[in-house]
């Protein structure tokens, strides 16, 4: 079977997942939505299709597994999100068609040779950077929970650092590509334009205070230096570098303060002062209420959770339990209604994911499509490592999205963007061997 | 570069793999611990998507049910209590804002398929796997509606309590306590429970006062003193002892309580008499014959000073006993701490349950043997097959046959000629003691009543208890027992 064959075989059954997991959710709730919902599931399978063509068209020999991967986690992000707010789950829908739009643009442009990217590289940096700072600028930025992360065009919101992240790993993978050797040899000005980069966005991180963007930046930059130069020296360093400051920001930055305080004791026995409303009151009732309450919702799920659609997300009185449920605590709605058993299953999907990405990066001949490879992989990996240790109480919580699953257009775009990239590398690498 | 990418391959899907890891244990080794927690509120709410067990009447009246409320697009099974406040204090209520109590707490694993019968696991175990609403077990009570009723309604406008006991097997058939509340009032409108008005105070609605109230005995305390007196076989029913209306102790007089209904002074009398016409001064010198130690052991084979055994939850009981402070007291030496006199007719600090009275009228009509208390009969699964059953235990023999016996014809004869007149039933021979206990207020007594019926074979035992009032046992609170153990007769042998 060719690769494109496999790759429409493995669609098939994402389609049939998808249409028997709103069909569950549309059994279980069936008194407030329509029967029009199991459309979803065949609009769903509709645009993979195309995107399953474009993929004939513009990569043949690419890895046959990605794609169907992505497809079931937008799939089971959009069932949840549709199981939530169905007004949501059609907005959702509608930002799936944009970034698979996206996923074509760039299938279509770089099909030829996405290594001319590398000439760019600069421009990408640069570019990097801008996104990053335009949330911060005083009429298109909007703050959200404390962090200005948004831009709005008129009604339309986006988050730009999500597409950051894909244009600095172009920029870093052309730049280690280049400067490897000389990096490996210890050459400290050659670190100049790369800590200069990297130096910006770490500020306008901060400065915008995402903390779990930061977070994700740094580890990519390590990755890649790592993989590029080959000296653990680079990566100690830097992690010591990180260690330091974020002493330091712990000492003088409130907000990272009260995050690690919510990390370390969530629970507390006696009142507390309670700076959101300036009571005394149990942690639990205030400052760590989201992680709490999302912690609560993981551990109801049990071993084989309550059942898509059956979960429990609001009181009696009809109020939320849970906030940002759409969002940064997705994973812990689909850990309550799918269970130990489904988000097992769902996280080996991200595994699987993920060592594809190592294999193409592994298969790739040239240096600047390996480290493309793996920083999209990396990138990929660490950012669900994030939100989700975040929840799970492994590292403290930063509001970052699940990808391909929350609920938000950017960063839905950005991932589709990440898996073309990841198809190009791969389409390359098998069109040779072959 | 290969070298490196395998590493950083590792450490990508390490991280991953880290998060099943975490996932893991929050969902199954965290689990139990987080949704005991206080704060856990989806536990709470979620227990409404359970349908939970109903739970009925012996006749299968059903106490307590579900209503469906649809929030955001899912089902809650939401309490409704169709009787109102009349089984309120052992069914107890399940909301979301005050939690639970009553049966509703401590049968909560039944009610929600929670339990670990095979049956239930098995069942809940795959509607949970194929996503259909979990459904509760049903409990089927002992309690009977119709006497139920009536003792509640004869309680109107009083604070007291009503239990009537099966003395062959410990079924609660009655079990009435007022002033009472609505359970379907407590989420809605709870200040209207908290601010009613009552004859005694505090109100305290909530209070089962049948298993949880705790009143000094006065004179049906003599049932377990003369216990004592005649299973040691210090004394006979035929012993005799002179009366002069008082009891001297420690050099003081201790007096007959003042009852209308007979002379104060009785002169030479014999045991019978003494229990028929409640002499305290009788009863004073047995006490001080025999030793507080000796009216303790007694009492304790009753079922004093343990938890009394029923199916409510633990913090809805007390234990009856000698208080001291609020605390139960367990003196290491009755001789020097407990006075015997006053102990032998029910005061000292002698406190006593509704329920543990019943059950002391219930030992002796049962030749003896005291019956564990029972309120569930039995608990069916949704398809109508009995998960469990009840099997009447015994807890112990309190008094010798032979006692129990000579105990049973002094308690007939106080009915028939003495203080307990009123509870007499035409053709029933009726056994029963009265007791009219001081409360520190003249005037204002606790007033007792316990009996059982046919005093020959008994089906029901019963205890009534009245507070704040100015009527003695024999007026006000026989008539209630009376009227409870005809309904309970009067109804079928053994529904």
């Amino acid at each position: 079977m060719t690769y494109r064959n496999r790759e429409l075989a493995n669609l098939v059954v994402v389609g049939i997942l998808t249409a028997l997991g709103f069909a569950s959710v549309y059994i279980a709730r069936q008194d407030i939505v329509s029967t029009a919902s199991l459309s979803y599931a065949g609009f769903f399978f509709a645009l993979y299709l195309a995107a399953h063509l474009v993929a004939r068209l513009t990569v043949p020999y690419a890895d046959p597994y990605l794609l169907p991967m992505a497809a079931l986690l937008t799939a089971i992000g959009l069932t949840e999100i549709y199981r939530l707010n169905p007004t949501d789950a059609f907005r959702q829908g509608l930002w799936i068609v944009v970034a698979l739009c996206a996923f074509a643009l760039t299938l279509f442009l770089l099909k030829h040779d996405y290594r001319r990217l590398e000439s760019y590289k600069y421009l990408f940096g640069l570019s990097a950077i801008a996104l990053l700072v335009l949330p911060a600028l005083p009429v298109l930025g909007t703050s959200v929970n404390g962090a200005r992360l948004w831009v709005h065009v008129g009604s339309l919101q986006f988050q730009p650092g999500e597409l950051a992240k894909v244009f600095l790993i172009v920029f870093l993978a052309g730049y280690l590509r280049e400067k490897r050797e000389v990096l490996a040899q210890g050459r400290l000005k050659d670190f100049g334009p790369l800590l200069l980069i990297w130096g910006g966005a770490m500020l306008v991180l901060i400065e915008t205070n995402d903390l779990g963007s930061a977070l994700l930046y740094f580890g990519i930059f390590l990755a890649m230096l790592y993989v590029a130069t080959g000296r653990f020296l680079y990566v100690g360093l830097g992690v010591g570098l990180f260690l330091a400051g974020a002493f330091a920001v712990y000492h003088y930055v409130e907000h990272v303060r009260e995050r690690i305080t919510i990390w370390l004791h969530p629970w507390t026995d006696h009142a507390v002062y309670c700076a959101i409303n300036g009571k005394l009151l149990p942690r639990q009732d205030c400052a760590s209420y989201q992680l709490v309450k999302s912690l609560y919702s993981v551990s109801h799920g049990s071993w084989f959770g309550t059942g898509l659609g059956k979960g429990t997300f609001r009181t009696t009185g009809g109020g939320e339990l849970i906030p940002y449920l759409n969002t940064d605590f997705i994973y812990s709605a689909l850990a309550q209604e799918l269970g130990l058993v489904g988000v097992a299953a769902l996280l080996l999907v991200y595994m699987l994911f993920v060592s594809r990405g190592f294999k193409i990066a592994m298969l790739a001949d040239d240096g600047f499509s390996k480290l493309l490879a793996i920083g999209l992989t990396f990138a990929f990996a660490l950012q669900t490592f994030i939100i989700v240790g975040g929840i799970l109480r492994l590292i403290p919580l930063t509001g970052i999205t699940l990808p391909f699953i929350s609920y938000g257009g950017s960063s839905v775009v950005a991932n589709f963007v990440l898996l073309a990239g990841l198809l190009l590398v791969s389409n390359r690498a098998n069109a040779e061997r072959e | 570069m290969n070298r490196q990418i395998a590493r950083l391959g590792l450490v990508g899907v390490a991280l991953v793999a880290a998060l099943i890891v975490a996932t893991t244990y929050w969902q199954t080794w965290a689990s139990a611990g987080l949704a005991d927690r206080q704060d856990n509120e989806i536990q709470r709410v979620a227990q409404f998507s359970i349908k939970r067990g109903l739970i009925r009447a012996s006749d299968g009246t059903i106490l307590a049910s579900n209503r469906i409320k649809k929030v955001g697009g899912q089902k809650l099974y939401l309490r409704r209590y169709p009787q109102g406040g009349l089984f309120s204090h052992v069914v107890g209520y399940s909301t979301q804002s005050r939690s639970r109590a009553g049966l509703e707490s401590s049968m909560n694993d039944y009610l929600t398929g929670a339990n670990r019968n095979l049956d239930t696991v098995l069942k809940t175990t795959l509607d949970r796997i194929r996503g259909a609403t979990i459904t509760g077990n049903d409990l089927w009570l002992t309690m009977r509606p119709g006497p139920q009723r009536l003792a509640m309604r004869e309680l109107a406008g009083k604070c007291g309590s009503v239990v009537a006991l099966d003395p062959r097997t410990g079924k609660v058939l009655v079990m009435a306590s007022r002033p009472t509340y609505d359970p379907n009032l407590v989420e809605k409108d709870f200040n209207r429970i908290n601010n009613i008005r009552a004859t005694c105070r505090p109100a305290a609605p909530l209070l089962n006062r049948a298993t949880d109230g705790l009143y000094t005995p006065g004179s049906t305390f003599k049932v377990v003193t003369a216990s004592a007196a005649l299973d040691s076989g210090r004394f006979t029913p035929q012993s005799r002892f002179f009366d002069p209306g008082y009891c001297i102790e420690y050099g003081k007089q201790v007096r007959n309580a003042g009852n209308p209904e007979a002379p104060e002074t009785f002169g030479s009398v014999d045991l019978i008499t003494g229990l028929e016409h409640s002499i305290n001064s009788v009863f004073c010198n047995i006490g001080k014959a025999i030793g507080a130690g000796k009216i303790l052991g007694y009492a304790k084979r009753y079922g004093f000073y343990e938890d009394p055994p029923l199916e409510t939850p633990a913090n809805e009981r007390s234990p009856s006993g000698l208080y001291k402070n609020g605390e139960l007291f367990r003196p290491s030496d009755p001789r020097t701490q407990v006075d015997p006199g006053r102990l032998a007719f029910g005061q000292e600090r002698m406190l006593a349950t509704p329920l543990q009275m019943a059950m002391v009228a219930a030992g002796v009509g049962n030749k003896g043997v005291v019956m564990e208390p029972f309120v569930v009969d039995r608990i069916t699964n949704p398809n109508g097959g009995v998960v469990t059953r009840t099997k009447p235990r015994k807890l112990r023999r309190a008094v010798s046959r032979q006692t129990a016996q000579e105990l049973t014809q002094m308690m007939e004869g106080a009915v028939q000629s003495g203080t307990g007149t009123a509870a007499q039933i035409p053709g029933v021979p009726v056994a029963g003691k009265t007791g009219t206990a001081e409360t520190g207020i003249p005037g204002r007594y606790t007033s007792w009543f316990i009996s059982f019926a046919p005093a020959n074979a008994p089906r029901v035992a019963v205890a009534v208890v009245l507070q704040d009032q100015t009527g003695f046992g024999g007026q006000v609170a026989a008539p209630i027992a009376k009227d409870v153990m005809q309904a309970i007769l009067a109804g079928k042998a053994n529904p």
